[in-house]
Order: C-alpha cells, then sequence, then structure tokens
C-alpha cells in the first residue's frame, strides 16, 4: 500500500456508571466512516483505565461520553492523570448531557471540546480532523 | 514532541510505556525514526513466550487472551498483546474493539495492549505487527499474545512470527469436512473449541479430535479450559526449547508444523 498520511487515532468510551451508549457507538462508527482509527474501550471505564489505554495506545485524542452527571469529577480526574502521567499532549473531548453552565469550567480546566444533545454528527467529525497536528 | 532513535530506544528498554506505544506508531506510519529505534534495539536475554491467537471471527479470541492475561499474571509473568483488527478498505478507518473485552487489565503495569488496524495489509496481521513485536521483546515482556483479525482459511502470517499458534473456533461452523480442509487448522499447534457450552460442542469436537492433532475445550467468558491451555501451550514451549525449533526459519518451521510448502 501507498505510504499514506497516518491516520488519527482516537479513543472513544464511557467512564463510570452509565450504560447510555447508543450516541457513543454513533460517533464511534462516524469517525471510522471518517477514516479515523477509534480505540473502542466501551462501557464502565474507570479514568485510570481510559489513561492507561490511551497511552498504550498512542492515542491523538480521547472522546468521553458521560450521561451520568458525573462529567464534574471524572473529566478532571481524566485530565489530571493524563498530565501526571507525562500525556498532558493528548486532547480530552467530551459528550452527553452536561449542562451548559458546568461548560465554561470545564474547558477552562482543559477539556477542549464539550458536545451536547442535537449535536450535528459533522461537526464531531471536523472537530476531530482538526487535531490532526503532531503530538 | 520528538524524541532521537537512541533516547527512544533506551526508554524502551527501560519500559517507558509511552515510549514503547510511541515507537509501534512510528513504526506503523512507516516514519524513518522508528526504523531507527528498531535497529538500536536489543531483544532482553531472557526469550519471550510469543504465542499467536487466530481463528474465524466471533469465535471468542479476545475473550481467551483476556482469560490468558489474568492466568499469566497469577503466575506473576508480564504480558504483553498486539490485537489486530481490520481497517476498512473504502475509509481507511477502523473500530478496534479487541481489548473492550480485555479493560480489566488496562491499569496493570504489568500488561500492556495496543490494538493495531491492518491498514490495507493482507495476511492477518498489520504490516508492523512483527516490528511491534520486536519492541515488546527488547522491553522483556515474558508472554506476548498476538491476536489476528478473525480470519478465513489463508490469512496465515502468524505462522511467520508466533512460534506457537492456536487456533480458535466455535460448534456449529461446519461438520468434519471443514475440520479437514487446509489452511488454519493445519498450521495450528493448538486448537482450542471455545464456547464450549454451546449446542453441538460434543460433535464438533468429535470432528476436530479426528483431524487435528492438539483439540483444547475452553468456555473462556467463564475460565474454563484455560489452565489445561496454558499447561500445553508450556509444553509446547519446553519441546520447542529442547529441539532448538523456536531458532529455526519459517519454513522449517512450516515444515514442522507439516505443511506442503514453505512461506
Amino acid at each position: 500500500m501507498a505510504v499514506a498520511a497516518a491516520p488519527l487515532r482516537i479513543l472513544i468510551g464511557k467512564v463510570g456508571l452509565d450504560g447510555h451508549d447508543r450516541g457513543v457507538k454513533l460517533v464511534a462508527r462516524a469517525l471510522r466512516d471518517a477514516g479515523v482509527e477509534i480505540i473502542y474501550t466501551g462501557l464502565h471505564q474507570t479514568p485510570e483505565q481510559v489513561v492507561a489505554t490511551a497511552i498504550q495506545e498512542d492515542v491523538h485524542a480521547i472522546g468521553l461520553s458521560i450521561h451520568s452527571g458525573a462529567h464534574n469529577s471524572l473529566l478532571p480526574r481524566v485530565l489530571h492523570l493524563l498530565r501526571e502521567q507525562g500525556a498532558g499532549d493528548i486532547a480530552l473531548f467530551g459528550g452527553g448531557i452536561i449542562p451548559d453552565e458546568d461548560v465554561p469550567r470545564l474547558k477552562a480546566a482543559g477539556v477542549q471540546m464539550l458536545f451536547g444533545p442535537a449535536t450535528p454528527m459533522q461537526s464531531i467529525v471536523n472537530f476531530v480532523k482538526a487535531l490532526h497536528v503532531e503530538h | 514532541m520528538r524524541l532521537d532513535a537512541a533516547t527512544l530506544a533506551e526508554q524502551v528498554a527501560k519500559v517507558d510505556v509511552r515510549a514503547i506505544a510511541r515507537v509501534m506508531s512510528l513504526i506503523e506510519n512507516r516514519d524513518p525514526v522508528g526504523t531507527a529505534v528498531l535497529a538500536q534495539l536489543t531483544p532482553s536475554r531472557a526469550q519471550a513466550s510469543v504465542i499467536g491467537i487466530t481463528g474465524y471471527p466471533g469465535t471468542g479470541k479476545s475473550t481467551l487472551i483476556d482469560q490468558l492475561i489474568t492466568a499469566y499474571r497469577r503466575l506473576g509473568q508480564k504480558v504483553g498483546v498486539l490485537a489486530v483488527d481490520i481497517s476498512s478498505p473504502i475509509t481507511g478507518g477502523a473500530v478496534l474493539g479487541d481489548r473492550i473485552r480485555m479493560q480489566q487489565h488496562a491499569d496493570d503495569p504489568k500488561v500492556f495492549i495496543r490494538s493495531m488496524a491492518t491498514r490495507g495489509h493482507q495476511g492477518g496481521l498489520a504490516h508492523a505487527t512483527g516490528e511491534a513485536l520486536r519492541v515488546l521483546e527488547a522491553a522483556a515482556y515474558d508472554m506476548i499474545l498476538i491476536e489476528t483479525v478473525g480470519v478465513g482459511q489463508n490469512e496465515l502470517d502468524i505462522v511467520q512470527i508466533a512460534p506457537i499458534v492456536v487456533a480458535v473456533v466455535a460448534p456449529g461452523l461446519g461438520d468434519e469436512i471443514q475440520a479437514m480442509k487446509a489452511g488454519l487448522l493445519e498450521v495450528a499447534d493448538i486448537v482450542v473449541m471455545n464456547k464450549g457450552d454451546h449446542e453441538g460442542a460434543d460433535r464438533t469436537m468429535r470432528d476436530l479430535q479426528a483431524q487435528c492433532r492438539m483439540v483444547l475445550r475452553t468456555v473462556a467468558h467463564r475460565d474454563e479450559g484455560i489452565l489445561e491451555l496454558i499447561a500445553v501451550i508450556a509444553e509446547y514451549r519446553r519441546i520447542q526449547d529442547l529441539n532448538g525449533s523456536r531458532c529455526g526459519k519459517t519454513t522449517e518451521r512450516l515444515v514442522q508444523r507439516g505443511a506442503t510448502s514453505g512461506s
């Protein structure tokens, strides 16, 4: 096969006690169709598992879906672990049910983007493709 | 953050997980730095056991590997896994989902799991799988498990890089004639019939036993048959050590396995 641009590698999964995975599977599928290599971890991951996986898989970014209301603790915890383990260059984005008033604080903490309900799939694809920078 | 090859090779030898993962990406992306790192890696003195896990799609390869990781960790072994899944021939994208079954081990520092997409490579592995294996060997993993894509009957690259190959099948995927066919079952050292609690398992076991040298029955999700599998793998390794065949060329290994033509 001819040498092509290296594909993006993105970890997609769900953290915490939250079984709503229909949306996150659609996102994984859409990104696959956009030429991205998705490392899909499935449900019920701890922040520790997510960060260890992201490092082993050398992903460009982590996308986490949260519908449990625990975003204010789980997302900062993932950011903390990434920095602690020298992987602060891995981008974090999220989606799910996240109240508007929580968004500025999470973004200030370092979450690059949060996608709420009814986000057009193309917005997520465009965001991910724009991550194609050296990390 | 780009590091030079010498630094990366040094970090791999020190089992710096970030460096191991980064070097694998460089190799996958055919980056010259990756090639330079490979040239500077030395395999650790203690030789790793490399086990290929192949088999038809949906037979439980990933679940079996999850249980093997648990078992080898109980024995104090450091375990590396390379799990290959297929890239879309249309978009180049991939959903690499093998490790979902193994996530209980994700944050065990003595376990390293890497998903690889085939990126157009035929044969059941990614083009970079063999080189990624060398990286794990340099980082002194004791057991290295390589999961192929779910294969048909002719994706046999695994035979060339794994001295021990386990083929995983499930009940009800065909009659005795399927078990007689050349290819996958013929080159496997060990055939595992997983999902041994499913309907038709007794019949499939009989058919396989009539055709294959070593057949084991497992129910991976219930941890049944895993210790037997580990014992048989250890015995294969012991025999290979005794007759030196681990160092043999691929063609010799194929001949030993009774294949009719080399490479």
